[in-house]
């Protein structure tokens, strides 16, 4: 459908519209925290990301209270360690990591012309996982128990219960939660840019916003494993004394600096890169033009996303590694300059080209990136190791990570903030009040933050509670203290300007800025998304196609109605965003609530030991889960296609490739590969840093691990055979295969474990004999979820939900096996295949 | 007939060939280079062999971003048409695919040598 279809008379577009509404209602009274629609689970996300944030603020003044004057007594030297490590993690995982996943979940589906990301169940789970995380993390401090050894956790600082306390347990559990619903939103985010963008809008015309998530999306893939599979290690040590760390019996503690850094610095770029993506969309909306140089944000998205992958070790430049090492990322850290620079050049060469109009958002967008680039400059000065070795652990790096952070992400978020508002609720944010907030904002923190690579290059160590009269650090940091409480007054008239009651202020018009992108076409009172789905055929379609937004709001494009009262959207392909298939996503529901609440009391306890509790916990949430996939997924339609638009029927199930599901499959599997394969790194980690890396104990032989692994791929075949069998109709055959399987993989286990076991391996005694259990357990625990995995088909399939016309369970499941199969192959092959081949 | 090039594929993933290619490269760099140094005497190798060995993966890295420049110039039409490439059809996406793959694999080419330089400079591990 090129065209769009002729307009109806007003009463059937009434009657749709009402359709429309009633399908895509918010609940009301207590039942509205039970949505799980975009708008509504994204203001919450972005809501509570900034109380944290304003929160890990107040950490920040208390700190620079502290430090105003030598020799001061305003915190104790303990407190001051638990508000400098809880203002760096609130910020770092509570506030500039989730910003962006509201901001995305909220923005996303509008900007793609689409009603609804596809898993909104799965965002609202994010978001409850998150805010639970995030209250246990912070509440910690009002306790005097919050984690209190840096945000990067340490060892053997942080691995010592008596110096750490309980404090680095909620670290690790609560992060660790917060973690998952990072990796949740990461699937529905990429899963949503590939597949949900309106008919017609090929990846050459995707707003850049959509660029920039999808890296950053898949970029966070390949992050937050490796802390997953850190924090992992981390507790094993702390709770059952599993020496990973511990240099006495084999550990290392720089194995987690490797781990944490992992994923610290692409997280950087995590944070930095959705938030030159707003730059993107509010640059070309004041510059009045389109973008100049598309391409080339696409190369350096790109470009910086795998970069950044490669500069981990600049953290670790003074940890005694090769001179080689650190050359190599201190190359790739230099080269990560020039995508970041390609950024920068092509904002002021849309800007040179058009007229800019000076308003709120651009001023805070430039300011921003002025002082991004005076961060990114530090940085490169901070890449070249020698200077590393005289700035590091000073107040240099503060200033640097500050101008870095502050600059590259905190004012494009109030730039996107004023520019946004009107999305929310029709309504501009004040300009004054803005422009107030600017200059407060840009003043304070330069003269907050400028002195403290003064007071570096005077040696002043960062994290000391505090600094003796004669050291000549006492004036710098006094004004940085007055500088901070500027910048301090800004961030609260911003939050003054957003919080003030607005019922008195008209409603503006729509797309007030005059912007190009689609997401402007939305009616903020109106809980649909888009009244139809359009057809795009330009990058700036409110510019480029004049006559779209009355043709959406008019109702003549696809799905303009919803006769059987479901939420619906359309599935495209990747490149070139044909039509598929119609979506059915999911409405408001309590299971989610249910489901993150059970299994972050599942953390909470595991955090005092309160064993029973955390069992009863995970048994409640696993159960959640299990209803909730059972009563909200795979679902049989009750049509085989439906009509999207006047010449346009869809079907309305879609299995394997074809399917959102099992792309989120395959996507979670990448990250759980991920966190398997640092763990495997691990170990061979452990190899290199001793002649003997077994220490002279007996490992788990040949035998057992390759009888394990040759079950593992019986029961994959059979797993990958059922999904034939089932395809063919043959579901007898389907099910006995099934039947078979699932025991076979409970012999697979068992013979998994009985190698390591039979060796009477002590975990407590040596890394060598822990960091084989960690492979083993890890494999024994996929095994176990496999198991029910093919349980699951098979009473699928006796249930009648599961038949040879409607298979995707049976798709994702071989889906999972086929990651299965990899992992049990890769773990017994190296717990028991390498000992022999190195010795 | 023989073709010199293979033939045109369809799909997003080819976007990632050259930076794909620089993390290998990466990847191989370093831990080659790190399990050298923490354990000398492993392959009775010495360090100009790592250095030669940093070298060759160097220029199969670069022959390999040649490569994929070359399909992404010929995906970009040879120069034929210039961006924006921003017209609703599958030739102009085509064409902006090209041209990012291009933009891609010059970055990646000069991140590879960038990378490699230190085995230039450096003639041991040097703790």
């Amino acid at each position: 459908m090129m065209q769009p279809a002729p307009r109806l008379p007003d009463s059937e577009r009434s009657a749709q519209a009402d359709q429309l509404r009633d399908a895509w209602a918010a609940p009301t009274g207590w039942r509205y925290w039970t949505s799980v629609n975009n708008t509504q689970v994204g203001l919450w996300y972005a809501g509570s990301a900034f109380f944290f944030m304003l929160f890990a603020g107040v950490l920040a003044l208390m700190v620079r209270v502290q430090l105003a004057v030598p020799g001061n007594d305003f915190l104790s030297a303990d407190l001051f360690n638990q508000a400098f490590t809880l203002h760096g993690t609130v910020m770092m995982f509570l506030f500039a990591v989730p910003i962006f996943e509201a901001v995305a979940i909220f923005l996303l589906p509008s900007m793609l012309g689409a009603r609804e990301l596809p898993f909104p169940r799965l965002g609202a789970f994010g978001f409850w996982s998150f805010l639970l995380g995030g209250i246990f993390v912070c509440g910690s401090i009002f306790f005097d128990a919050a984690p209190s050894s840096g945000w990067f956790m340490y060892p053997p600082l942080a691995t010592d219960k008596e110096f750490s306390g309980i404090g680095a347990d909620i670290w690790l559990l609560g992060l660790s939660f917060i973690e998952v619903a990072s990796i949740a939103a990461a699937v529905e985010i990429i899963v949503g840019i590939m597949k949900c963008r309106a008919p017609g809008m090929r990846i050459n015309l995707m707003p850049l916003f959509a660029w920039y998530l999808l890296i950053v999306a898949g970029m966070i893939l390949f992050a937050f494993p490796p802390l997953i599979a850190g924090d992992l290690l981390f507790e094993m040590q702390r709770m059952f004394d599993w020496p990973f760390f511990d240099p006495s019996r084999g550990g290392d503690p720089l194995l987690w600096q490797h781990l944490f850094w992992i994923f610290g610095h692409p997280e950087v770029y995590i944070i930095f890169l959705p938030s030159i993506a707003l730059m993107a969309m509010i640059v070309p909306t004041f510059a009045q033009r389109p973008i100049v140089g598309y391409s080339w944000i696409v190369l350096a998205a790109v470009g910086t996303g795998f970069l950044s992958f490669g500069l981990w070790v600049h953290h670790m430049f003074t940890t005694g590694l090769p001179q080689i090492s650190l050359a190599f990322f201190s190359a790739a850290s230099e080269a990560v300059a020039i995508p970041t620079g390609v950024q920068i050049f092509v904002f002021i060469a849309t800007m040179l080209a058009g007229r800019v109009i000076f308003s709120t958002p651009m001023l805070f967008g430039t300011g921003g990136l002025a002082i991004f680039v005076i961060g990114g400059l530090t940085g490169v000065m901070v890449a070249l190791a020698p200077f590393d070795w005289q700035a590091h652990d000073t107040y240099f790096i503060v200033a640097h990570l500050h101008y870095v952070l502050i600059g590259g992400m905190l004012f494009p978020v109030v730039a996107g903030i004023y520019y946004y508002y009107p999305l929310i609720n029709g309504r501009k944010l004040s300009d004054g009040l803005g422009r107030l907030a600017f200059w407060l904002m840009f003043v304070g923190f330069n003269v907050a933050f400028f002195p403290m690579h003064l007071t570096g290059l005077r040696g002043m160590p960062r994290r000391v509670f505090t600094y003796p009269d004669e050291l000549g650090l006492n004036l710098l940091n006094l004004v940085s203290t007055v500088g901070a409480f500027v910048f301090a007054a800004g961030v609260l008239v911003v939050v003054v300007d957003v919080l003030r009651p607005k019922h008195r202020q008209p409603v503006g018009k729509r797309n007030p800025w005059n912007a190009g992108t689609l997401e402007w076409i939305n009616e903020p009172q109106h809980n649909w998304g888009v009244r139809s789905i359009p057809q795009i055929t330009s990058r700036y379609p409110l510019w480029q196609q004049p006559e779209l937004a009355e043709q959406v709001n008019d109702g003549r494009w696809y799905l303009a109605d919803a006769p059987h009262g479901r939420r619906e959207g359309i599935v495209t392909s990747v490149l070139d965003a044909r039509p598929i298939q119609v979506l059915r996503v999911a409405g408001p529901a309590l299971i989610t609530i249910a489901a993150a609440a059970s299994l972050g009391g599942a953390f909470v306890a595991m955090t005092f030991h309160w064993w029973v509790v955390t069992a009863l916990c995970a048994a409640v949430s696993f159960g959640a889960i299990l209803y909730w996939l059972w009563t909200g997924t795979g679902e049989i339609p009750e049509q085989a296609t439906r009509r999207a638009g006047p010449d346009l029927d869809l079907p309305l199930y879609a299995s394997g490739p074809a399917s959102v599901g099992w792309w989120a499959m395959f996507i979670t599997m990448i990250g759980d590969g991920t966190a398997f394969g640092s763990l495997v790194f691990g170990y061979f980690f452990y190899w290199t840093i001793h002649s003997d890396f077994t220490a002279g104990a007996a490992g788990p032989g040949a035998t057992w691990p390759m009888i394990s692994v040759t079950l593992f791929a019986c029961s994959w075949l059979l797993t990958v055979a059922a999904r034939q069998l089932n395809a063919r109709a043959r579901v007898g055959s389907m099910r006995l295969a099934l039947g078979i399987a699932a025991p076979l993989t409970v012999l697979a286990a068992v013979a998994g474990f009985w190698g390591p076991w039979q060796a009477g391996m002590e975990p407590t005694r040596h890394v060598y004999p822990a960091i084989v259990w960690i492979l083993v357990a890890w494999t024994l625990v996929h095994a176990a979820l496999g198991i029910v995995m093919q349980l699951w088909c098979l009473v699928a399939s006796l249930a009648g939900r599961l038949t040879p016309a409607h298979d995707q369970d049976m798709h994702n499941v071989a889906l999972y096996w086929h990651f299965m199969m990899v992992t049990a192959l890769t773990a017994f092959a190296v717990v028991g295949l390498f000992p022999m081949a190195v010795t | 007939m023989i073709r010199l090039l293979p033939r045109e594929v369809e799909s997003l993933w080819t976007l990632f060939t050259a930076p794909i290619v620089w993390a290998l490269h990466f990847l191989i760099c370093y831990v080659g280079a790190a399990i050298y140094c923490a354990k000398p005497g492993l392959l009775g190798l010495d360090f100009a062999a790592v250095r030669l060995g940093i070298g060759i993966v160097t220029a199969l890295a670069l022959a390999l971003i040649l490569l994929s420049t070359l399909l992404a110039w010929r995906q970009w039409g040879f120069g034929t048409y210039d961006p924006p490439h921003d017209d609703a059809t599958a030739h102009s996406r085509r064409r902006f695919q090209g041209f990012a793959t291009l933009l891609l694999s010059g970055l990646s080419f000069v991140a590879v040598i960038f990378v490699a330089l230190p085995a230039v400079f450096l003639t041991e591990c040097l703790r």
